[in-house]
């Protein structure tokens, strides 16, 4: 009943082409399609985040993107971010301040994390708790969730300093 | 010898460490396996037909449209599968000599419905869009029926019943009690009295729950985001008349739960019976919707709460009723959660007359059950209020009437009036180390300032001791409190012959972080380092059965059973290794991470070492010792465990708008020593925002016709990361002498805490302005409202109610606020 469209796009730097139904929303697109499912689905209503990738360098709550919306772009989602082997700062930092219990938040929360960092090298305590606002946590209270994010800030800034 | 200093079994210090998750680096890279992440050969998708009506009789179901579709299988309503379910959802709570009405609770409706959002139909289909669209198509006609939403209107004479065979709303009747309360309270010089309503909440884990049959010969695979899996087989395998052997029930990665997967819900029944049915794989997927309306909710009670004092402040009665909203089915644990508070309805004090009485009452709502602290947080919301309110009444300092009134360190173990025995505790201990931490005087002097620049901030204190560790089977089985279960738990210990572990546990994780504290506890006891212990769980077919993670049970029960498991292995390695060191075995310690003989350190084997013998023998050692490393140990405790502590919360109130932030939060909590001090702060940094969301934002909402208003996040409003603070932990260690350990349980306290901690502060903020009391949720428009009253109680001019209903939109909270009756909302 819904009409079927060809879509390529580039999924953690591979081009992907399928043809999808012109209603296959982006993260089911992701998830069904591609089997990438560190992106996760936790409301109907672009409330908790979990589902947030990078489309075209920015986050995007991929629940409320329709895959066809996305035709052409350059979409990184939580498996691809870390690069060569060696993980994000911002998922050591999750690591090792324990910024998850359960995780299924978490590659949501990254994402949201990474995109924070990157408009704002040195966010404050405020500044992250208000980029994160869209991103639900039931488990951590947000506490360590906010020192990994300060921890990856610093971490990201020695590294220019040294560089 | 206690048993807490047999505990100390010499290792490599691996218990106390803040070392980092084994769990994390699949969840942090987007590799972790929740159930909804698992796609099986051939599997059907399924979308449920769902009533609109929250009472109604089913006239016609119509499913020749949704079958047409070309992406469905089949469909199938209640009659359809009539045969697979003659027996419903179960229900275990049975007390001696007490009746507990409860109706047959099918996975799909026959008949007649009595909630919103009760399954009538499913749809199995190969698509998951196509089968959502199909279940559009299923045409269903209700004869609706007058519904009852109020749980103390639903016991007027009069009011529509929900089940009209029971002749009554009333579900059961329970009470306890020790001293005499009447009387007491009669001799009482003071007394203080108050209607404190518990609320309505949900669990609300960001994962929403998942289940995936799989059938094979004459059995299936249940995949399911449960804290319960072994409890699950047991029940689902009885209600489908299949041996247990016949099903495996698996709960992979688990995204939280908070007691709302601590249950055997019909969608589970329903998958498995539609698998033997068709022969293939089915899953369903709950949406947030679906979560909001049919994933049990919690709290929802009313309790009527006497206490009465002499004028120094030392309670020496109370009495309180509670009014339980459990509506409209039984599910597992439904009408016990609220008695599960009673051992410590009477909170860290010294009372010596308590009676407590219980009604359970059927409403046209979903079922009531466990949600984080279950019945706990509401016992303690009760009495941290009430403390609160007598030392108003008194005016006495809220310190100072919790110093009058708890119970004196020397008295643990401490007989309450109810029987119950407190294992250990030291409640001044750690109120007077969160006094010196929060720096009350300064406080105070701040908050004076303040008030004079029309800065309204209050402080609230939270005492609390919560009951843990379930559970001594025999007390709360068949012939003690009544359930048809036990509550020990299992552990394997297996050491590998190159000297590697496996840990198989029946506890069952979902965020907690048992891979990394089990394993710590196993490292020490076997001289291997955690990050070479791997800790199974969640599989029925892997381990024996254990009973699963809830109630703050799994280190004072789970882990103990791991403890005790590795030192049964210990002991059999310093056998092995006197035999082939030619030493006796009591002269072989663990030391360093290696088995040596006690006063000659290189005398000494690994566990590698033994390991390798105890798989494949050498001459030397003797045939008396059996082949291979590994020992079973089932636990079940002797008592409870009783964690404790003490939380203050600051709060700043905008009298303008109703508005409150949370400004600090301080809290010293006692779990007896640590396993691993990290996972410790994490439970109380998401527990007390947890709390806090009750407190202030979190409500499930119904209309009065029985319509669901809070749905999904738009309108229950969880806490954001910009509503909560950083907060200051600290602990005290006052070991349990219930288990080896010594540990007492940690994944509730900060809920249980916060809810009267949030309450106080707000009081005591708006003490200035004659607000005395009000009831949660704090939205914007039920302080703005109460400060109206008060002000127009106390000659400053009417309250302004019309204006308070436009004011109350531009509060953060107030989607969740609900209707608010002057019962509920107002100053008392």
């Amino acid at each position: 009943m819904s009409v079927r469209v060809s879509v390529s796009i580039t999924v953690n730097g591979e081009i992907k082409e399928r043809e999808v139904e012109s209603r296959l929303l982006l993260i089911h697109f992701l998830r069904d399609e591609l089997g990438l499912t560190g992106a996760h689905v936790g409301c109907d209503t672009t409330n908790c985040g979990a589902c947030t990738c990078h489309l075209d360098g920015e986050a995007v709550k991929t629940c409320t993107v329709l895959a066809v919306q996305a035709d052409g772009s350059d979409i990184v989602t939580i498996e691809g971010l870390a690069q060569n082997g060696s993980l994000h700062p911002l998922q050591e930092a999750f690591w090792e301040h324990h910024g998850l219990q359960c995780g299924y938040c978490t590659p949501g929360m990254i994402m949201a994390g990474a995109d924070l960092l990157k408009r704002n090298p040195d966010p404050s305590e405020d500044d992250v708790r208000e980029a994160l606002e869209g991103s639900l946590c039931r488990c951590t209270g947000y506490h360590n969730i906010v020192k990994a994010v300060q921890a990856a800030a610093q971490a990201g800034q020695s590294r220019e300093v040294a560089a | 010898m206690s048993s807490a200093e047999e505990s100390r079994t010499p290792g490599t210090g691996w218990v106390g460490q803040a070392i980092r998750r084994k769990e994390d680096p699949p969840l942090i890279t987007g590799q972790g396996n929740y159930v909804d992440d698992i796609t099986l050969p051939g599997m059907l998708h399924t979308a449920i037909v769902r009533s609109p009506e929250a009472h109604a009789t089913i006239a016609s179901i119509d499913v020749t449209a949704a079958r047409d579709h070309p992406s469905v299988v089949e469909v199938f309503t209640g009659d359809d599968l009539a045969r697979e379910f003659e027996q419903g959802l179960a229900m275990v709570w049975s007390p001696p000599g007490v009746e507990i009405k409860t109706p047959l609770n099918l996975p799909l409706a026959r008949g007649e419905v009595k909630h919103v959002g009760q399954a009538v139909a499913v749809v199995v289909g190969t698509d998951r869009y196509a089968t959502v669209d199909a279940a559009e198509d299923v045409i269903v006609e209700y004869d609706p029926k007058p519904a009852v939403v109020d749980p103390e209107k639903a016991l007027e004479d009069g009011s529509p019943l929900v089940w009209e065979d029971f002749g009554t709303n009333r579900t059961h009747q329970w009470g306890v009690a020790g001293g005499d309360a009447e009387a007491a309270l009669r001799e009482a010089e003071v007394t203080v009295e108050r209607r404190i309503v518990n609320h309505r909440t949900a669990g609300a884990p960001i994962e929403p729950r998942s289940s995936i049959a799989d059938p094979h010969g004459d059995g299936l695979t249940l995949y399911s985001s449960t804290q319960i899996p072994h409890i699950a087989r047991f029940v689902l395998a009885g209600m489908l008349g299949m041996a247990e052997d016949r099903i495996r029930v698996v709960a992979p990665d688990v995204g939280g739960g908070f007691g709302s997967k601590l249950q055997v819900y019909g969608e589970e029944a329903l998958m498995l019976a539609l698998a033997r049915r068709l022969g293939r794989p089915v899953k369903w997927t709950e949406t947030r919707s679906e979560h909001m309306t049919t994933t049990h909710h919690g709290r929802d009670q009313i309790n009527y709460v006497t206490l009465g004092a002499d004028r120094e402040g030392k309670v020496t009665a109370l009495k309180a009723r509670h009014v339980c909203d459990l509506g409209a089915y039984q599910l597992l644990l439904t009408p016990f959660i609220p008695e599960l508070g009673f051992p410590v309805m009477g909170g860290c004090y010294e009372i010596p007359n308590i009676q407590l009485e219980f009604e359970g009452v059927f409403t046209n709502k979903f079922a009531t059950d466990a949600v984080r602290g279950a019945g706990r947080p509401e016992a303690t919301h009760w009495i941290e209020v009430m403390i609160d309110q007598l030392a108003a009444e008194l005016d006495l300092d809220p310190a100072e009437i919790r110093r009058r009134n708890f119970i004196p360190k020397e008295s643990f173990p401490y007989e309450t009036p109810l029987g119950i025995v407190y294992d250990s505790g030291d409640y001044h201990g750690s109120l007077e180390k969160l006094l010196e931490n929060f720096d009350m005087d300064g406080f105070r002097r701040e908050q004076a300032e303040g008030r004079e620049r029309g800065v309204y901030r209050g402080v609230g204190l939270s005492t609390y001791v919560e009951v843990c560790g379930l559970a001594p089977s025999r007390a709360v089985g068949p012939q003690g409190v009544g359930l048809q279960s036990a509550f020990w738990e299992s552990a394997v210990v297996r050491v590998h012959p190159r000297g590697s572990a496996t840990v198989y546990t029946g506890a069952s994780p979902h965020g907690q972080g048992h891979d990394t504290g089990f394993a710590q506890i196993a490292a020490d006891r076997l001289g291997i380092d955690p990050a070479n212990i791997e800790v199974l769980h969640g599989d029925t077919d892997q381990g024996p059965m254990g009973w699963g993670t809830y109630g703050s049970r799994s280190l004072a029960v789970g882990g103990e059973a791991v403890g005790r498991a590795a030192v049964k292995v210990q002991e059999k390695a310093k056998r092995i290794c006197a035999a082939l060191l030619e030493a006796a075995p009591e002269d072989i310690e663990l030391s360093d991470g290696k088995f040596q003989v006690r006063g000659s350190p290189d005398k000494a084997m690994t566990m590698a070492e033994i390991a390798g013998a105890a798989h494949i023998p050498p001459q030397e050692l003797p045939t008396d010792i059996e082949p291979g490393l590994e020992e079973t140990d089932f636990y079940d405790p002797e008592n409870f465990v009783f964690p404790f502590g003490a939380h203050a919360c600051v709060v700043e109130v905008d009298v303008e708008t109703g508005k409150v932030e949370i400004v600090r939060w301080v809290a010293v909590d006692d779990c007896g020593p640590a396993i691993n001090p990290m996972l410790i702060d994490g439970q109380i940094h998401g527990g007390v925002t947890h709390g806090i969301g009750q407190a202030l934002y979190e409500q499930i909402v119904y209309d009065d016709e029985g319509q669901l208003v809070t749905g999904s996040f738009v309108d229950y409003a969880l806490p954001t990361a910009a509503e909560v603070p950083m907060f200051e932990t600290d602990r005290t260690e006052t070991p349990s002498p219930v288990n080896r350990l010594g540990v007492k349980g940690v994944g509730e306290a900060g809920t249980i805490a916060a809810s009267p901690a949030v309450v106080n502060a707000v009081t005591d903020a708006l003490k200035p302005l004659g607000v005395t009391y009000m009831n949660m949720p704090l939205t914007p428009m039920r302080v703005w409202q109460a400060i109206e009253e008060a002000r127009g109680r106390d000659g400053g001019g009417p309250a302004r109610t019309e204006q308070g209903r436009s004011l109350d939109e531009h509060g953060r909270g107030a989607a969740g606020s609900g209707p608010t009756s002057p019962g509920e909302g107002g100053a008392a």
